[in-house]
């Protein structure tokens, strides 16, 4: 039986990372990473711009061609694992089976579908690029003209977007009362609305898809709960996405939605480890255990992870939500709590209607918990350090939305903290 | 390593460092050229802060755990293996803007025309960087880093 001393399951953010650390602190440990993708490992953001032709083949790859060779890395690619058995210290993949000392699960996120009956030609999930390449291959066969994307999170609109650059009509249904609820308020979500309306799209809310009705195997139209009918040439289904748990059945390995881990990235088992989409790991803010399914969550994850089981303490201090990404052409940035559940939280806004320039602080004891910045994104970073570090604004908490505001107006103990060392001598 | 150090107390608020970051910067590395002829117009990758009396300047920090390496989805953020320096493959990134999202300097500019993130290379290839050199009063150094300092 083949034996190795780190072994991944998944090849996306939080594997390959994992993968990097170790190396760079255990130079002849072997490593293989399984993956049930048939690829090196990918940029999965950029799926989207595969779509619309704005990245090629090759810019979609997320480390170049040498990268396995130059780090000694097994790649096991388009081979899923099927079992785990954790007290073998064995994986069971399609061929063989292998021994491991250390395991990574790194199996990321799988899209939830819907409850409504079967799913045939013309209906997509978007999340591999396979899955870019399907909705590519289709579109040009059947000389798609409209779609219809079910969910306006940051999947389907980024999906969306690859379709009206490909001049496709898109209509977008969503469930909340506005496009990107768990992330945006309403002032956001309306700039981005009003862009996507301007392109054509039609934007459909507090509904959702009840079931698709098929023409010769392929979609036709679509029925929403409302009792509306679209008649459509394609769908994509994008509500969300769940923790992809399928090798942890049948072990005795903690979940709840996703994998439970300590600050080590570890599991409840000795030598089985976490990192990325698939885990439940503390969030800074909310004071939660929660997912958080982002690519730099999946890669700093990743990197704990692999630092801990090369034997390298190195504990996960927690992260929040956050997310940068450009729709229609407008630049947006969102990090945090942004819509306070109470009034015990501050807010502070500033909407210029002319510019579709929009900036929200929310605070919770003058320490800044949430924010929003569309079109007016520079320098958001600052932010994101005083959100991390849970700085206390009082003093200068009237400043935070000036054009000029920056570290000159942090305290400087708080400035020589942050900056001494490899930078400003205070 | 190598690392810039700034001395908050002899800055002048001069900006020179940023016209001559802009300058290196730029395809034609001639000032009126840089300023008046080039498009899109280069970026400098340093900044000054000011406020009253205070003044700094800022650039990146090419910190040990650096949030940009994390953040970035394409790959393009990457640290050189001979500096360790945090750089930007330009012709890697998309532009999504995450680097700017995290970094907590705010020393990640947008090439809104390029569309692609903006930063100090700390003059690679050179041997000192051109804020270093041009600054009028030492306000700028270039010297090893102090491994004992906390980041």
């Amino acid at each position: 039986m083949k034996s190795v001393k780190y072994l991944i399951i998944g090849n996306s953010a939080a594997g390959t990372n994992a993968a990097e650390a170790i190396r760079s602190v255990d130079i002849s440990g072997s490593i293989a990473i399984v993956s049930d993708e048939n690829y090196r490992v990918y940029s999965r953001p950029l799926i989207s711009y595969f779509l619309c032709n704005r990245v090629d083949e090759n810019r979609m790859y997320y480390r170049d061609k040498d990268f396995y060779y130059r780090n000694n890395i097994e790649l096991i690619a388009g081979i899923r694992a099927m079992e785990l058995n954790v007290k073998k210290k064995s994986v069971k993949l399609q061929n063989e089976t292998i021994r491991f000392d250390r395991l990574l699960i790194a199996t990321g996120s799988k899209p939830i579908i819907p409850n409504i009956g079967k799913i045939a030609h013309g209906v997509f999930t978007f999340l591999t690029w396979d899955d870019a390449k399907k909705v590519k291959e289709f579109i040009n066969e059947k000389k798609a003209r409209n779609a219809v994307v079910v969910g306006a999170g940051l999947i389907g609109l980024k999906a969306t977007e690859a379709l009206v650059e490909l001049g496709i009509k898109v209509t977008l249904v969503e469930l909340a009362d506005r496009i990107l609820s768990s992330t945006f308020d309403r002032n956001a979500s309306s700039i981005i609305e009003n862009a996507l309306k301007k392109y054509g799209c039609s934007i459909i809310t507090n509904d959702t898809i009840k079931n698709i009705l098929y023409r010769s195997k392929v979609v036709e139209k679509i029925m929403l709960r409302s009792g509306k009918t679209l008649k459509t040439d394609m769908v994509i289904l994008a509500i969300g996405v769940i923790p992809n748990l399928d090798i942890v059945h049948n072990t005795p390995i903690k979940t709840d939605r996703g994998i439970l881990v300590d600050e080590h990235m570890q599991t409840n088992i000795q030598d089985v480890y976490a990192a990325g989409d698939v885990v439940q790991a503390s969030d800074r803010i909310l004071g939660k255990v929660r997912t958080i399914a982002i690519w730099p969550n999946a890669c700093k994850q990743g990197r704990i992870a692999g630092l801990n089981m090369a034997g390298i303490e190195k504990l996960y201090d927690g992260s929040f939500a956050m997310n940068s990404v450009e729709l229609c052409g407008i630049p947006t940035i969102s990090m945090g709590l942004t819509e306070p559940p109470d009034n015990t939280f501050q807010v502070m806004s500033e909407y210029d209607k002319d510019s579709s320039a929009y900036r929200k602080v929310v605070l919770k004891d003058n320490i800044v918990v949430g924010t929003i910045f569309v079109n007016k994104i520079d320098r958001a970073g600052i932010f994101w350090g005083l959100i991390k570090d849970r700085v206390d604004t009082g003093n200068f908490r009237d400043c935070l939305l000036s054009d000029d505001f920056g570290l000159i107006y942090l305290p400087k103990e708080y400035r020589k903290h942050l900056v001494t060392g490899p930078g400003i001598e205070v | 390593m190598k690392r810039i150090y700034i001395k908050e107390e002899y800055c002048m608020g001069c900006r020179i460092c940023e016209v001559q970051c802009l300058v290196q910067h730029s395809k034609t590395k001639n000032i009126i050229k840089a300023y008046k002829g080039e498009y899109p117009k280069p970026l400098p990758r340093i900044l000054v802060e000011e406020m009253g009396h205070l003044s700094f300047a800022l650039q990146c920090r090419h910190c040990e755990d650096a949030p940009c390496l994390d953040s970035c989805i394409t790959g393009a953020m990457y640290r050189d293996e001979l500096t360790d320096a945090v750089l930007c493959n330009e012709e890697k990134c998309v532009g999504c803007w995450m680097c700017v999202m995290v970094c907590p300097f705010g020393v990640i500019s947008r090439s809104e025309e390029k569309r692609v993130a903006s930063k100090c290379d700390m003059c690679y290839g050179k041997t000192e960087p051109v804020c270093v050199k041009n600054c009028p009063n030492g306000a700028i150094v270039y010297r090893d880093e102090e491994k004992n300092e906390e980041c």
